[in-house]
C-alpha cells in the first residue's frame, strides 16, 4: 500500500472521486460483497481481478448503483448513492460503464448510439452532438462506420463504439466490465489499445479483466477480490512480484500458468 | 513446361435438369412421396369440381348490376342485381340517403389516413395533428350540425364508416393504452402492477360479447337517472377495453424479449425511466411484437362486427338487414361474399404491410 501511495503521489491530485465505506450486498441469503472499503482518487486506474464469482462485477455495478447495496455508504463524485433517483441519475451521467457484452442499441446507428444520451441527458443540440460523437469515434479508430448499425460490425469495433457512446458523455469516471472477454483473440488488442489511450489522456479508470499485461503497464493499483471481499490491494509491480496472501498467490499461479 | 504449377480453375457449370426447372420443383414439392402424390391429385380433383362451377356462378350465367329480383329468381348465377340495389344501404347503413355522400368522405378520409400513415418517413410528431385534424373532419362530416350540415343522429350511421370508426379509433386510443399496461405490468411498482395485472386478467377473461352486452345494459344502471351515454360511445369504450387488454400482452411479449443489457446500457447512460422506454426499449419491443400486434388489430376489425348485438348495424349487420327487404330476400350468398370480399381487402392489407414492416425494420438493425 505505501508503495501505490507513494507511486501515486507524482501522479495523481490526490482528490478523491469515489469513497465506498463497509459496503455489503446480500443477493437474498448469499452474501455477495463483504466490508468493501475502496477509495479511488481522480486519474487513477485500477484494475480488479479475481476468481469467477468473487463479486468484482456486483462491487462496479454497484458504483453506478446498476445494482443496490445494502449496507455501507458509497459517495461518487461527491455524491451519496441512496433510493434518491435524481442522485442516481446525476452519478450515472458522470460515470461511463463499457459492458462484456457491448450491449450496443440495435436500432439505432452507431452515431445515434452515441448521441442519443448527449441530446437527452445533457440536452446538447443535436449538431454539437454529433461534432463530439465523431470526434470520439475517430479516437477510437471507427468514424468511417459511424453509419452502419451495430449488427454490421465486429465484435472488436462494436466495443470501441461502447467505449465511445460512454465517453460522449464526458465521464469523470469510467468502469469496464471484463471488456475484452467476450471477443476473439485477434480483437483484443485494438481494444485494449483504446484503453490504454485512454489511460495515458489520464482518464480515471476502473477495470475488472483478466489481461494481466495491460494491468502490468497500465494500473497504478491492482485490486484482488475473493468470495466477496477485497483480499489484497497492491501496485502491478510488488502485486505480482510480491503477493501477500495465499489466496493471490493461489490465483496468480493459475491465471498465469493456464 | 514451366516451373510453377499454374491453377487452373474449373468452368462453372449448368445444375443438372434433374434438380432446378419446373419439372424439378414439382417433383420435389408435390411428387416426392407415394402420399403426397396421392394428396396432391386428391386436391386437384377437388379443385377441378368446385372451381369452374363456382366461377360459372360468379361471372358466366350471373346477372349484372341492373339485375332486377324477378328476373334473377327466374334463374342463373349470382345475382349482382342485390349488389347494384343495395350497394348504398351496405356501405352506409341507413344515413339520410340524400347525404350519403358524407360517409363516403369519412370512408376515404379513413383510408388516405390509414396509407398515408404507412410511410415511415411520415412517422413525425406532426402525424398525429394530421390525424387529429382528420378525426375532427370525420365527427363534423358524421354528426354535421356545423357548417351547414344537417345533424344525423349517430343511431342512423352504419355500415362501411361504423366498422371503419369502431375500429381506427379503438385500436388508436387502445394502443397507448396497451403500451402503458404492458409497462405497467412490469413495474417494479407492486400497486401499479396488482393494477394493470388485474385489468389484463380481467378483460382477457370473458366474451366480448358479455362486455359489449355489460357496456349497453349494465353500464346504464351504475349511472345516476337522467344521465345517458350514448350507445355507439359505450361500445367505443368496451372495445377499446378489450382491445388494450390484448394488446398489452402482445406488447409484453416483446418487451421480455429484450435482453437485460439494454436496460443496463440505458441506465448507465443516466437516461431517465421514460427516455429509455421510448428511444430504447419501446422501439425494439413493439418491432418485435408486429406479428401478434397484427394478429390483434386483424380480429379486432372483425369483432367489431359484434355491435350487431346491440343494435348497430355495421357493414357485417348492414349486409344482413339489406336481405330482410321482402323484394330481395333469400340473396344472402351475394350479400355476405360481397361484405367478405371488403373485410378481406382491409385485413388482408394489414397482414402485407405488417409483413413489409417487419423486414424494412429487421434490415435496418440485424443483429
Ligand atoms: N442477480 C443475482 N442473483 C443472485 N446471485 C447473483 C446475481 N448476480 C450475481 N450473483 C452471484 O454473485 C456472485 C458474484 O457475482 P459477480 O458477477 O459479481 O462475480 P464476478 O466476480 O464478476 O465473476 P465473473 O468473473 O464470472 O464475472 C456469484 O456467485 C453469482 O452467482
Ligand atoms: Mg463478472
Amino acid at each position: 500500500m505505501s508503495q501505490a501511495a507513494h507511486q501515486a503521489q507524482h501522479v495523481l491530485s490526490g482528490e478523491e472521486i469515489i469513497r465506498c465505506t463497509g459496503v455489503n450486498k446480500w443477493y437474498g441469503e448469499f452474501h455477495v460483497l463483504k466490508n468493501i472499503d475502496l477509495s479511488v482518487q481522480k486519474g487513477e486506474r485500477i484494475v480488479v481481478c479475481g476468481p469467477s464469482g468473487s463479486g468484482k462485477s456486483t462491487m462496479i455495478r454497484c458504483l453506478n448503483r446498476l445494482e443496490e447495496h445494502q449496507k455501507g455508504t458509497i459517495v461518487v463524485d461527491g455524491i451519496e448513492l441512496t433510493n434518491n433517483l435524481k442522485n442516481i441519475e446525476l452519478v450515472r451521467r458522470e460515470v461511463g460503464m463499457v459492458f462484456q457484452h457491448f450491449n450496443l442499441f440495435p436500432h439505432l446507428t452507431v452515431l445515434e448510439n452515441c448521441t442519443l444520451a448527449p441530446i437527452w441527458v445533457r440536452k446538447k443540440p443535436k449538431a454539437e452532438a454529433e461534432d463530439i460523437a465523431m470526434r470520439y469515434l475517430k479516437r477510437v479508430r471507427i468514424a468511417e462506420q459511424a453509419h452502419k448499425y451495430p449488427g454490421q460490425l465486429s465484435g472488436g469495433q462494436q466495443q470501441r463504439v461502447a467505449i465511445a457512446r460512454s465517453l460522449c458523455m464526458s465521464p469523470k469516471v469510467m468502469l469496464f466490465d471484463e471488456p475484452t472477454s467476450a471477443l476473439d483473440p485477434e480483437m483484443v488488442k485494438e481494444v485494449l489499445d483504446v484503453m490504454i489511450g485512454l489511460a495515458e489522456d489520464g482518464m480515471t479508470m476502473l477495470c475488472v479483466t483478466h489481461e494481466m499485461g495491460f494491468a502490468k503497464s497500465v494500473a497504478d493499483r491492482v485490486i484482488f477480490m475473493d468470495r466477496g471481499e477485497i483480499v489484497e490491494q497492491d501496485t502491478p509491480d510488488s502485486f505480482f512480484t510480491n503477493p501477500k496472501s495465499d489466496r493471490t498467490r493461489l490465483f496468480l499461479s493459475q491465471i498465469l500458468n493456464h | 513446361m514451366t516451373d510453377t504449377v499454374k491453377h487452373v480453375g474449373l468452368p462453372d457449370e449448368r445444375p443438372p435438369s434433374n434438380i432446378v426447372g419446373p419439372v424439378a420443383w414439382l417433383r420435389n414439392n408435390l411428387f416426392n412421396t407415394w402420399y403426397n402424390a396421392i394428396l396432391t391429385v386428391l386436391v386437384l380433383l377437388l379443385l377441378a369440381t368446385a372451381v369452374p362451377p363456382f366461377i360459372t356462378w360468379l361471372f358466366v350465367t350471373a346477372h349484372g348490376f341492373d339485375a332486377t329480383s324477378q328476373e334473377c329468381r327466374a334463374g342463373g348465377g349470382a345475382c349482382w342485381g342485390f349488389i347494384g340495389e343495395k350497394l348504398r344501404f351496405i356501405l352506409f347503413g341507413t344515413f339520410p340517403y340524400d347525404e350519403q355522400w358524407r360517409p363516403l368522405l369519412t370512408i376515404v378520409i379513413f383510408i388516405a389516413l390509414l396509407v398515408g400513415s404507412c410511410d415511415r418517413r411520415f412517422w413525425k410528431p406532426w402525424l398525429g395533428l394530421v390525424w387529429a385534424v382528420g378525426l375532427t373532419a370525420v365527427g363534423i362530416l358524421m354528426w354535421g350540425g356545423v357548417f351547414g350540415l344537417t345533424p344525423v343522429e349517430n343511431t342512423l350511421w352504419g355500415g362501411l364508416p361504423l366498422t371503419l370508426i369502431l375500429s381506427v379509433i379503438g385500436l388508436a386510443v387502445a394502443f397507448p393504452a396497451a403500451i402503458l399496461l404492458a409497462l405497467g405490468r412490469r413495474s417494479n411498482m407492486p400497486a401499479v402492477k396488482v393494477l394493470c395485472v388485474t385489468y389484463i386478467e380481467l378483460i382477457r377473461g370473458v366474451p366480448l360479447i358479455s362486455l359489449l352486452f355489460m357496456a349497453s345494459v349494465m353500464f346504464p344502471l351504475f349511472l345516476p337517472n337522467g344521465v345517458s351515454v350514448d350507445k355507439l360511445l359505450r361500445a367505443q369504450v368496451a372495445f377499446i377495453m378489450f382491445a388494450a387488454a390484448y394488446m398489452a400482452e402482445a406488447i409484453r411479449g416483446g418487451l421480455q424479449a429484450i435482453p437485460k443489457g439494454q436496460y443496463e446500457a440505458a441506465d448507465g447512460l443516466g437516461l431517465s425511466y421514460w427516455q429509455k422506454m421510448l428511444k430504447i426499449i419501446l422501439p425494439q419491443a413493439l418491432a418485435i411484437a408486429i406479428p401478434p400486434l397484427v394478429n390483434t388489430f386483424i380480429s379486432f376489425f372483425k369483432d367489431t362486427s359484434l355491435v350487431i348485438i346491440i343494435g348497430l348495424y355495421d357493414l357485417l349487420g348492414a349486409g344482413k338487414v339489406a336481405l330482410s327487404d321482402p323484394s330481395w330476400r333469400g340473396f344472402y350468398r351475394e350479400s355476405y361474399l360481397f361484405v367478405g370480399v371488403i373485410y378481406w381487402v382491409f385485413c388482408f392489407s394489414m397482414s402485407k404491410y405488417s409483413q413489409k414492416l417487419e423486414r424494412d425494420l429487421n434490415r435496418s438493425h440485424r443483429r
